[in-house]
């Protein structure tokens, strides 16, 4: 165990602290961009960010991956902030991580594989045209400065990497902000700046329990907040854990994650932040620049606070077109690219999950509701997909007074009208044979189902005798203990 | 439920290509030999998570994820194709080692994983493991002792034998024994181990000449008489690892023979291990035991 702390930490110390310091360039403009958002000075989000990378560092179960104040969060919180203000988002805050180290320890961590590729595709997509969209409001009634500083800070984003031996050794997002605010500063240019947009960090952060009554009402004020911002936390968190795990091939203990992001969350609110979550574009941009360790996470964290703390009067001088550009370069990351390239190619039912996912979560900005929509509609898709799974094949004797069905195939609610449907009860009979033991009965319309049909033979005066029944209503029972006896599986997939 | 299945007599020996390979073949080469176990040669490839490159230009864009999977994918499917040819090559060569000193049955696989993890694996089958000291990891280091031998050590509960230098069959051994449970542990199984048999062995404790002690030693040395072996037993005083040492030298002991970390981790940071220290400063093989 020492051995695997001491690799996490210390397997890559120097590729982990330079690729820090590229992340805590990023991370500097998401939390300024979404405190203004949220409603609160630019300091709650930067002492969140602060604080969440450096104790998720310790406590996060995906060595590598970038947590820290987010847009996908602060865009719940809106409201909150205007309604009841700053204390109540604290509190808030602080009952996130309650409920993200609850979800933690119920391994609900697990869940995860509900959630479909398409959906996670829609939901990484919505996310990058949250972000894009979160920068509009700088880019709205301002004059055309604003704009080219923009473009030329984007420019120097993807274009200073291109120049051969520097271009790779300095981040460009840093010569980005850098080099515009020098020239905004040199030619004067009156355009809004990171100090005009509220207060910054000029002390270290000190704890502080939020200044709301300990009450039922404040409780019912905050839960609900807390629980979707618990839910979305978790969700692009895990979501990303499963991005670095790809990027890296190597895994990740996602119920650590969940616990870690609720004791950051707390951490966070007890020094004055609000509530984060893991990252995606940062933590690409972590693994691009060589970051695999705890350190990597550690250093981003600490040097963003340094930064904040010591160098305030400079970055209060920072235009905000420079913050722009960089979010939208993150943005621009974040966004699956390849995903636009597939829907020619993957079937309707995918790209309309992808695409609703997307839809809700732009229509709501809430990220959880739209993957609740996705992962629903992915669900109904499959249960229609698998309804499809039923053949009933019927001989009848050579005098034509007896007929034998039989049932091949998955009967459950969405196939329960196609099961019935197969039976011809016009034929006029003697004796129904209905031969079940290669069918597979999954729950209780299926059963009613198979009344029905008897029952209607019946009223028909046809006699009616049902085979292989126990094979087939002893699968209703939800045993998925079965999977694991070869014997029981051969029975279960007999069907087909 | 592990029983003691007919198969499960097969000697383990871990090679990396370190200038320790040589003698962990001849190491297990002559255990082979003597306890008539075929000998399975283990080529484990670790992979190495260090990224190569340097681009810190921090900027991600159109199709950066994609684009940084397929880097990635291409640089380990580079870095693990050269690693495969590599360990094949070794894994030949040490069979043609052993092959010329009369081992007939050998057996030669690769594991992607940590080295731990690959052992554990065969730990079933295995009656005997053979690793070096020092593994390429810690060559050129300032390390007496290879970075992973004692988490391989306490990990695996089947006896280990640690090959220090080049490898020469020992003529006789010593069992260093301190009356802990870890020793009198080691004690029985070197009483039911076949390897030994034959060869002169001594039982050294080193400790204050008190009855208790005189006893354990003099039991200890009466079970390995009673199982077959021929021993003396010595009792020491000083410095426990410095007074096995130079009684070592002196009597022209080949091969060590102890238990293997007895205390916890707990301790042992505190108080350091005897094991360690035995390890790091040894100048024969050890023979390990769990």
């Amino acid at each position: 165990m020492i051995n695997t702390i001491k690799e996490e930490w210390f397997g890559n110390v120097r590729a982990d602290l330079l690729a820090g310091l590229v992340v805590a360039l990023a991370l500097i403009p998401e939390a300024i961009a979404f405190s203004i958002i949220a409603g609160v000075d630019p300091k709650v989000g930067l002492y969140a960010s602060f604080c969440i990378a450096v104790v998720i560092a310790f406590v996060g179960g995906r060595p590598g991956m970038i947590s820290a104040a987010t847009g996908a969060m602060a865009l719940l919180m809106v409201t909150l902030v205007k309604e009841h203000g700053l204390q109540y988002l604290l509190a808030a805050t602080l009952l996130t991580g309650v409920l993200q180290i609850v979800a933690g320890f119920l391994k609900l961590g697990s869940l995860m594989r509900f959630v479909s590729r398409s959906v996670v595709t829609g939901f990484v997509n919505a996310l990058a045209i949250l972000i894009f969209m979160a920068q509009l409001p700088e880019l709205t009634n301002v004059s055309w400065h604003v704009y080219a500083m923009t473009a030329g800070g984007l420019g120097i984003i993807y274009l200073f990497p291109l120049i051969p031996a520097i271009g790779r050794m300095v981040p460009s997002p840093l010569v980005c902000i850098v080099g515009l605010t020098a020239l905004s500063l040199a030619i004067g240019l009156d355009i809004r700046t990171v100090g005009d947009m509220g207060e910054l960090p000029d002390t270290l952060p000190v704890f502080l329990w939020p200044d709301v009554p300990l009450n039922l009402e404040t409780l019912m004020i905050v839960l609900p907040y807390s629980a979707g911002l618990a839910a979305v936390g978790l969700l692009e968190s895990l979501m990303t854990a499963t991005i670095i795990d790809d990027l890296t091939d190597t895994p990740s203990d996602k119920n650590r994650e969940c616990r870690g992001q609720g004791i950051a969350n707390i951490g966070a609110g007890l020094l004055g932040g609000m509530a984060g979550c893991a990252m995606i574009g940062q933590s690409v941009i972590n693994v691009k620049s060589g970051g695999r360790g705890r350190l990597s996470t550690f250093t981003a964290g600490l040097l963003l606070l340094i930064m904040v703390v010591f160098l305030d009067a400079w970055i209060s001088r920072i235009p905000m077109a420079a913050l722009v550009a960089v979010m939208i370069m993150v943005s621009i990351g974040t966004f699956s690219w390849s995903s636009l390239v597939d829907l020619r190619k993957n079937p309707i039912s995918t790209n309309t999950v992808m695409i609703s996912t997307v839809v809700v979560v732009v229509a709501t900005h809430n990220l959880a509701i739209g993957v609740g929509v996705g992962v629903l509609l992915a669900s109904l898709f499959f249960a229609n997909k698998i309804a499809r799974f039923i053949v009933i094949k019927s001989d009848a004797d050579a005098e034509g007074t007896s007929r034998t069905y039989r049932v091949i195939g998955q009967v459950f609610f969405a196939s329960a009208d196609a099961f019935i449907a197969s039976f011809d009860f016009k034929e006029a009979l003697e004796h129904v044979e209905i031969d079940l033991s290669q069918g597979h009965f999954w729950d209780i319309t299926s059963v009613a189902a198979l009344d029905k049909v008897v029952i209607k033979f019946r009223r028909e005066g046809t006699r009616v005798e049902v085979v292989g029944m126990n094979a087939a209503t002893r699968t209703v029972v939800d045993r998925f203990g079965v999977y694991d006896k070869p014997d029981e599986v051969e029975k279960l997939m007999g069907g087909h | 439920m592990v029983t003691e299945q007919p198969d499960s007599r097969v000697v383990t020996a871990c090679i990396d290509g370190s200038a320790s390979t040589d003698a962990v073949c001849d190491a297990a080469a002559w255990a082979s030999r003597i306890i008539e176990a075929p000998i399975r040669f283990l080529h484990v490839l670790e992979r190495v998570r260090t990224p190569e490159r340097d681009d810190l230009s921090g900027a991600i864009g159109l199709g950066s994820r994609s684009k940084l999977l397929d880097e990635l994918t291409e640089l380990d499917e580079k870095r693990g194709r050269l690693a495969l040819e590599h360990g094949k090559l070794l894994l030949q060569d040490a069979r043609e080692r052993v092959t010329g000193q009369g081992a007939k049955d050998v057996v030669l696989q690769q594991r992607h994983g940590s080295l731990v993890e690959a052992l554990q694996e065969y730990e079933d089958e295995t009656r005997l493991f053979v690793i070096g000291r020092l593994g390429a990891d810690s060559e050129g280091r300032q390390h007496a002792i290879g970075s992973q031998v004692e988490t391989v050590v306490r990990a695996i509960s089947r006896p280990i034998l640690a090959t220090v230098g080049a490898f020469s069959p020992p003529e006789r051994w010593m069992l260093a024994y301190d009356g802990s449970e870890a020793a009198t542990t080691a004690v029985a199984r070197v009483a039911r181990s076949p390897i030994l048999k034959g060869l002169p062995g001594h039982v050294v404790m080193v400790g204050e000449d008190t009855n208790v002690n005189r006893a354990q030693l003099e039991a200890a040395a009466a079970d390995l008489r009673t199982a077959g072996h021929e021993v003396t037993y010595h009792l020491l005083r000083g410095n426990i690892v410095e007074s096995l040492m130079t009684f070592r030298r002196e009597t022209g002991v080949g091969l060590t023979v102890m238990g293997a970390y007895g205390h916890s981790r707990f301790r042992e940071f505190f108080v350091g291990s005897n094991t360690e220290r035995m390890i790091a400063q040894s100048a024969v093989p050890l023979l390990l035991l769990r």
